[in-house]
């Protein structure tokens, strides 16, 4: 252990400790902007600076290591004096319009300022000039509010490993950008997301929908369906002071309704429906040696990693459209002939935990109705901001139910929004399709957790099915790499784009770098799902009454070739760089 | 003055197998993204998107990756030189000895800031501290030295590069 | 390779190499020598001809058995450059042109009569006798330790090293010498880091062999950035094997077997010789496998620089040859313990590391015997601005900057007045002439607000603003800075940005206290020492010249009339002759007056070109 004073108070820590590790034990929050845990600790933006007794200069307490004998001090007038003066700079080269920005109120620069008293303006001279990033259709980077604490670079290459963003030049000159300053939908950008969730200012952001789907429900000519995905109603709560892993679905509801929209449907329901067509498939491929592993689709990121690092591997993908996508296909197909409504008036809304979803809607092949499956894609965030908006009082609006029929769902459906979801709810129905009985046994606890790569074998009415479970894209391409080298012996492969699954998405609530740390923010989310599993009435998809009278009145079997037209899509081999 | 010419990528199919050959190299190299920029400069004369592709595909690096330490080194250029490529040291030794009047008169007399004329014929960059202290102020074209030099002298020394 | 070998070889290169030094009152020349610079600033001014032409017209005469042609490194006085030294006569010729060869060949030569009149002049007696280089001024006081080779042995060929006592030291070191004997002898030496902080080098090498891991690193810093120095760069070009066989030693004291030299590219010649001498050490079995039967093993690579001043900082250049964007990252951990590749690795630069094999021949105590009582050895400058002897110039330390600049230097060109030297590059101050008297060492330069730097040394005079001096290298930090940290990426940006005020005279008195305020944040919030060090030249010129920074504020005036700005042109009616030759030169008509009256100059039109000035023949126009 390794004894030191920080503020004239002794502490004992291990050593490799940082000072800031240390004086947090002690009670003491020192202010970071560029550090992350591990994956950013780089020592960059100097806001965590502190004075050490005997050091030529201050230095960066979130990458100092504590010595023996040490005397720090966090809170003398030179150490308020350099923090003022570094965010004072930062602000001088920052596009201070914030009043009407994304991050207002929740930016950490705009914290940082306000706590140490800056002057915004104290430091005024040239910036840069940069144009904002609109080409894709699900994020907005905005190097006018950029900092240059580089978490977005850290996130995208240390832990989804495309990289597809970097430092470019140097010095002042420098920013973030793609290569070539090209535009990002030019990159093999994934979509994830995860860029914005850790960025501390509104440099990225989604690219917001609000207004198309505001427009659609004032249009009195247009039915508006909402569907919200498994992991929203586990992460909406935080932006109405929840605690992290609070299920508020039924406030959702009625929030969902109170915006107007006429239908509030459930993207759980074709989660169950994914299941039903995804286990036949595999099935299918085991028995007819058809390419395996197979690996899921729901995870839009994910195909469009292994659409643009690994297109050898396409055929391995189950071909089964995403939930979201099966769940606009299946109210402007199925419930539109239900009801009698032309598909062409009806307006379906997704809500996601992701931006990914906002590229996946305009992937083409995914309008089974002869009209695009999804017309429009809120992230968590997005969603919250339009309930504030309309100034819904969420903690006080009482719980509502879904509508009927799509409202209803399985808890195979619903923990779908955690790392090994997909994996559970699968095996659920495979189990008892190709043994032809009823299990007990409906949990998976092998494939659980928010481990990266999880392993798992199980014995299926003799069947032996090896089956591997990767989230996050860097743990994705080890799994590819070992299938596409031909040494994976698994049969079935679940992969999550983001860390954690979709209730990490990169649509979901963002918190400071300092609650990313010290909090198990995945866990807590996922554990509200698997708390709504275990309560729920039916937990197989099969089980599900309204999947059963889907395939009973309208798709027939599962696999079948009207499921086909509706439920299933195609992939494309993407060039990594534009010609 | 802004007379920044884009011009089209004209690489050859031996140019690309030497390129290769170097990268194959390198493979096993750590660190070998340094050399590989330098050695694909040496053989291109500049590094377009097309070369830093094939480096970023050969070494596994992602091309922003690449592109990052491109334009992190002041060596390495992203556009092609002049036939007669003219650089002015603007080091201490020659910058008190009057080495920025001389930069502005080539400005004046090339019509741009720096990068490439129109022509093709001429790139102008400022250069750091290239040891010939002696001489200052000192320009260079292409392995040529000027030195002790006076802006009314650049004149007579372009009009030798004429062709 | 064995140390019987090694004699051999000194012994039979010895015989080889011809006279190389000068002998008085020689009669009967049966050899001579030629030794060509072949230095940068020589080689640019044609020295490359200029020994061709030796070479073929030795030839030619079928002279070549007796008269050896060799090209060297820099002699130093780079201001006399293209030079040619001549032994045994020791015949310094200065500014030789390549069409004086047949004429040098054929006097000197042919006729054995020196060519005095393009000899340099001060090695020319009254009486017509020539003077040893060694009582001429410029090299009187200077100590060649590092640079003693330079100049004198052919750099592309091993042997005349070996000739030298090149690899004795090596040689010493891995047959009987114990890590910690060199460790010893290192830190006895106090022999301390030549590239700019002065670390000392005993320490750093005791840190790393203390280090467990199973690969270190050895590390030679010859990315020299600083504008106006070229210390090392001679060295890489005059005697590259000294380089290595340090870190042969180094390697060994450590228990490194790899080696990586990071050199600028902008150094062809130094890269060339390097890759020689490195292909020739190999070849002479004292670098590779088993060096000198021992079980030591050591290679080393060049790895090239691709312009970033930052990667002179040590873990800037580590993670540069990790094939990355050149930025520091944060100490600890220190390279000690994790550096290149995460592995223990020291880093020296090339002069520190050409004092090495030396101290361990010669001992200590002869180290210590130069220089003061905290830094010992000699120091190489580059002298460079406004100075006579522009050049390389080697001095124990404590040698104070009068000596150089005066006696070494030759003193300031067209009687101009001294107003400042500037040491350490873009870290480094300006020293004004209050303190010219300093004993110039590590510590006393830190104590003037300047540092020793790698060795650049840039003199001012009268002419020079020093506002603008502090710009100029501020504008180098600001194109430099490798943007990682707040304080320099965007703190130098606004400091330059407050220097143009001042130099533009838009600037208030309250601008000046945010500079210096501005200027010791950055000091002690950079990341790195490029930061950390960067606000030095406007402190140091702040703290010495504030009366010009107050001028170009309060009065909007630049007192040496180099910010063009606040800069006016006036005719002094009393010398005015009327002789209209400055109205008929400005290129603006900004002149006006008639034929044999003054003339006066309209500062609202006028665009400060000076040709005015440079027409005049009356002395009657000022700017100020």
């Amino acid at each position: 252990m390794i004894n030191l004073k920080i503020n004239n108070i002794p502490v004992s820590v291990e050593e490799g400790t940082t000072i800031l590790q240390a004086a947090k034990k002690i009670g003491i929050r020192i202010p970071t902007l560029c550090y992350m845990k591990e994956i950013n600790a780089i020592g960059a933006c100097r806001v965590c600076v502190v004075e050490v007794k005997g050091a030529r200069s201050l230095v960066a307490a979130c990458v100092y290591p504590v010595n023996e004998g040490m005397e720090v001090f966090t809170d003398t007038p030179k150490v308020r004096e350099s923090r003022k003066t570094t965010i004072e700079l930062i602000l001088s080269d920052h596009n201070k319009s914030c009043l009407s920005c994304d991050r207002n109120t929740h930016c950490e620069l705009q914290d940082l300022a306000y706590e140490y008293g800056c002057n915004a303006v104290k430091y005024e001279g040239e910036h840069h000039e940069c144009e904002k990033d609109f080409s894709t259709p699900y994020l907005v980077r905005d190097n006018s509010k950029c900092v240059l604490c580089r978490r977005c670079i850290a996130v995208c290459r240390k832990i989804q490993e495309v990289g597809v963003i970097g430092p470019i030049k140097r010095g002042f000159k420098t920013i973030v950008g793609c290569a070539f300053e090209s535009e990002l939908n030019d990159s093999p950008c994934v979509a994830c997301g995860q860029c914005i969730n850790v960025c501390p200012t509104g440099a990225l952001h989604e690219r917001e929908e609000i207004d198309e789907v505001r427009a659609a429900i004032a249009d009195p000519e247009k039915i508006v369906i909402a569907g919200p995905a498994p992991s929203v109603r586990a992460g909406l709560g935080e932006e109405f002071g929840y605690p992290m892993g609070t299920n508020v679905e039924g406030k959702m509801v009625t929030a969902l309704r109170m915006l107007g929209f006429d239908k509030i449907f459930d993207v759980n329901f074709t989660a169950d429906l994914t299941i039903m067509e995804e286990a036949h498939e595999l099935i299918e491929r085991v028995k007819n040696g058809g390419a395996l592993p197979m690996f899921t689709s729901c995870s839009p990121g994910w195909v469009r990693y292994l659409e643009y690092y690994y297109p050898e591997l396409i055929p391995n993908v189950s071909s089964c459209k995403s939930p979201q996508q099966m769940f606009g296909a299946i109210c402007k197909t199925y419930y539109a002939e239900k009801m009698g409504i032309d598909p062409s008036k009806i307006f379906v809304v997704s809500i996601m935990p992701c931006t990914a979803k906002k590229f996946e809607k305009t992937r083409g092949n995914q309008n089974a109705s002869g009209y695009p499956d999804i017309d429009a894609v809120l992230t968590t965030r997005e969603l919250a901001k339009m309930i504030k908006q309309n100034g819904i009082l969420f903690n006080e609006i009482p719980e509502g139910e879904m509508d009927q029929p799509l409202g209803v769902y399985t808890g195979a459906g619903v923990i779908f929004g955690a790392t090994g979801g997909v994996m559970e709810a699968a095996l659920r129905t495979a189990a008892e399709t190709i043994t032809g009985q009823t299990l007990d046994n409906v949990e998976y606890k092998k494939v659980r957790g928010t481990k990266g790569i999880k392993e798992a074998t199980y014995e299926v009415g003799g069947l032996k099915l090896k089956v591997a479970v990767a989230s996050g894209i860097a743990n994705a391409k080890k799994v590819c790499e070992k299938v596409a080298s031909g040494k994976s012996d698994h049969t079935f492969i679940e992969i999550m784009c983001c860390p954690g699954g979709c209730v990490n998405g990169g649509g979901q609530p963002i918190m400071s770098s300092v609650v990313r740390e010290n909090v198990d923010y995945k866990a807590l989310r996922a554990s509200a799902l698997y708390k709504a599993d275990k309560k729920a009435e039916y937990r197989k998809s099969h089980d599900n009454p309204v999947i059963k009278e889907l395939y009973e009145n309208y798709l027939g079997e599962p696999g079948s070739h009207k499921a086909h037209e509706i439920l299933h899509t195609t992939y494309v081999a993407r060039e990594r760089y534009k010609k | 003055m802004a007379n920044q010419t884009k011009v089209p990528f004209t690489g050859t199919k031996a140019q690309e197998e030497k390129l290769l050959k170097v990268l194959k190299g390198l493979k096993n190299v750590e660190g070998a993204l340094m050399p590989a920029l330098q050695q694909a400069q040496d053989i291109y004369g500049y590094l377009p998107i097309e070369v830093q592709e094939i480096i970023a595909d050969k070494l596994d690096l992602s091309l922003a990756e690449v592109y990052g330490v491109a334009t992190f080194y002041s060596q390495f250029t992203l556009t092609p030189k002049g036939k007669y490529k003219i650089g002015v040291c603007l080091g201490t030794a020659c910058y008190v000895k009057g080495s920025g009047e001389v930069f502005e008169e080539l400005q004046k007399q090339l019509g741009i800031e720096s990068g490439i004329t129109s022509d093709l014929l001429y790139s102008l960059d400022a250069t750091r501290c290239i040891g010939c202290c002696g001489l200052a102020p000192v320009m260079t074209i292409n392995d040529d030295v000027y030195g002790k030099l006076t802006k009314d002298q650049i004149a007579g020394i372009l009009a030798k590069y004429k062709e | 390779m064995n140390y019987n070998e090694l004699v051999a070889i000194k012994e039979r290169a010895l015989l080889a190499m011809g006279p190389r030094e000068a002998v008085h009152n020689i009669e009967n020349v049966e050899e001579r020598t030629v030794l060509v610079c072949g230095g940068t600033g020589c080689t640019s001014g044609k020295s490359k001809i200029i020994y061709k032409e030796f070479k073929d017209q030795v030839a030619a005469l079928g002279l070549s058995e007796k008269v050896r042609v060799i090209m060297t490194g820099c002699f130093g006085l780079c201001a006399l450059g293209p030079v040619v030294i001549v032994y045994p006569e020791g015949a310094f010729y200065s500014q030789v042109q390549p069409e004086y060869v047949s004429e040098i060949v054929d006097s000197h030569i042919v006729n054995n009569t020196v060519l005095t009149k393009y000899l340099y002049a001060e090695t020319v007696g009254d009486d017509g006798v020539i003077k040893a280089l060694n009582e001429t001024s410029f090299y009187k006081k200077q100590n060649r330790v590092a640079l003693r080779n330079c100049g004198v042995i052919d750099p592309e060929n091993i042997e005349e090293y070996i000739a030298r006592d090149g690899y004795f030291a090596l040689h010493k070191v891995v047959s009987s010498m114990s890590q910690d004997d060199v460790v010893k002898v290192m830190l006895d030496s106090g022999l301390r880091g030549r590239g700019g902080a002065g670390f000392p080098t005993g320490r750093k090498w005791m840190f790393a062999k203390a280090s467990q891991a199973d690969k270190k690193f050895v590390l030679c810093n010859a990315d020299e950035g600083d504008p106006g120095a070229f210390m090392d760069r001679s060295v890489l070009e005059g005697d590259p094997h000294a380089v290595l066989e340090a870190m042969a030693i180094a390697a060994y004291t450590i228990g490194a077997d790899q080696g990586y030299i990071y050199v600028r590219a902008e150094y062809p010649i130094a890269v060339q010789r390097l890759q020689i001498a490195i292909k020739q050490a190999k070849e002479y079995g004292v670098i590779g496998k088993n060096i000198f039967g021992s079980n030591f093993n050591f290679d080393v690579d060049v790895r090239l620089g691709a312009g970033a001043f930052v990667c002179g900082e040590e873990t800037a250049l580590m993670v540069s040859i990790e094939g990355n964007r050149g930025e520091p990252r944060p100490r600890p951990p220190f390279p000690a313990v994790k550096g290149l590749f995460g592995k223990p690795t020291i880093l020296n630069n090339v002069e520190t590391y050409a004092n090495v094999s030396q101290i361990i021949l010669k001992g200590a105590e002869w180290f210590t015997s130069m220089g003061t009582e905290k830094s010992k050895g000699t120091k190489v400058f580059a002298l460079g601005g406004k100075i006579v002897n522009t050049g390389l110039v080697e001095v124990p330390m404590g040698t104070t900057l009068r000596e150089i600049v005066e006696e070494i230097g030759g003193g300031i060109p067209g009687g101009k007045k001294f107003k400042a030297a500037q040491t350490g590059g873009p870290s480094g101050g300006c020293i004004p002439a209050e303190k010219m008297d300093v004993e110039i060492d590590y510590d006393n330069l830190l104590a003037i607000g300047s540092m020793m730097g790698s060795g650049g040394l840039i003199v001012m005079d009268e002419d020079n603003c020093m506002v603008d001096i502090a710009k100029f290298f501020l504008e180098f930090t600001v194109d430099e800075s490798c943007g990682k940290c707040t304080p320099c990426r965007i703190g130098t940006k606004r400091l330059y940005e407050l220097l143009t005020k001042v130099t533009n005279g838009t600037a208030t008195l309250e601008d000046l206290d945010k500079m210096e305020s501005l200027c010791n944040y950055i000091k002690e919030n950079s990341l790195c020492g490029l930061g950390q060090t960067a606000p030095n030249p406007v402190l140091s010129t702040l703290r010495y010249f504030k009366d010009e920074y107050i001028a170009h504020v309060v009065e909007k005036r630049c007192p040496a009339g180099v910010c063009k700005n606040l800069v006016s042109f006036s005719i002094i009616a009393d010398k005015c002759k009327g002789c209209t030759a400055c109205a008929r030169k400005c290129p603006v008509g900004a002149i006006s007056g008639t034929v044999k009256q003054p003339h006066v100059i309209d500062n609202a039109k006028c665009i400060k070109c000076g040709a005015c000035i440079a027409t005049c023949r009356f002395d009657a126009i000022v700017k100020g």
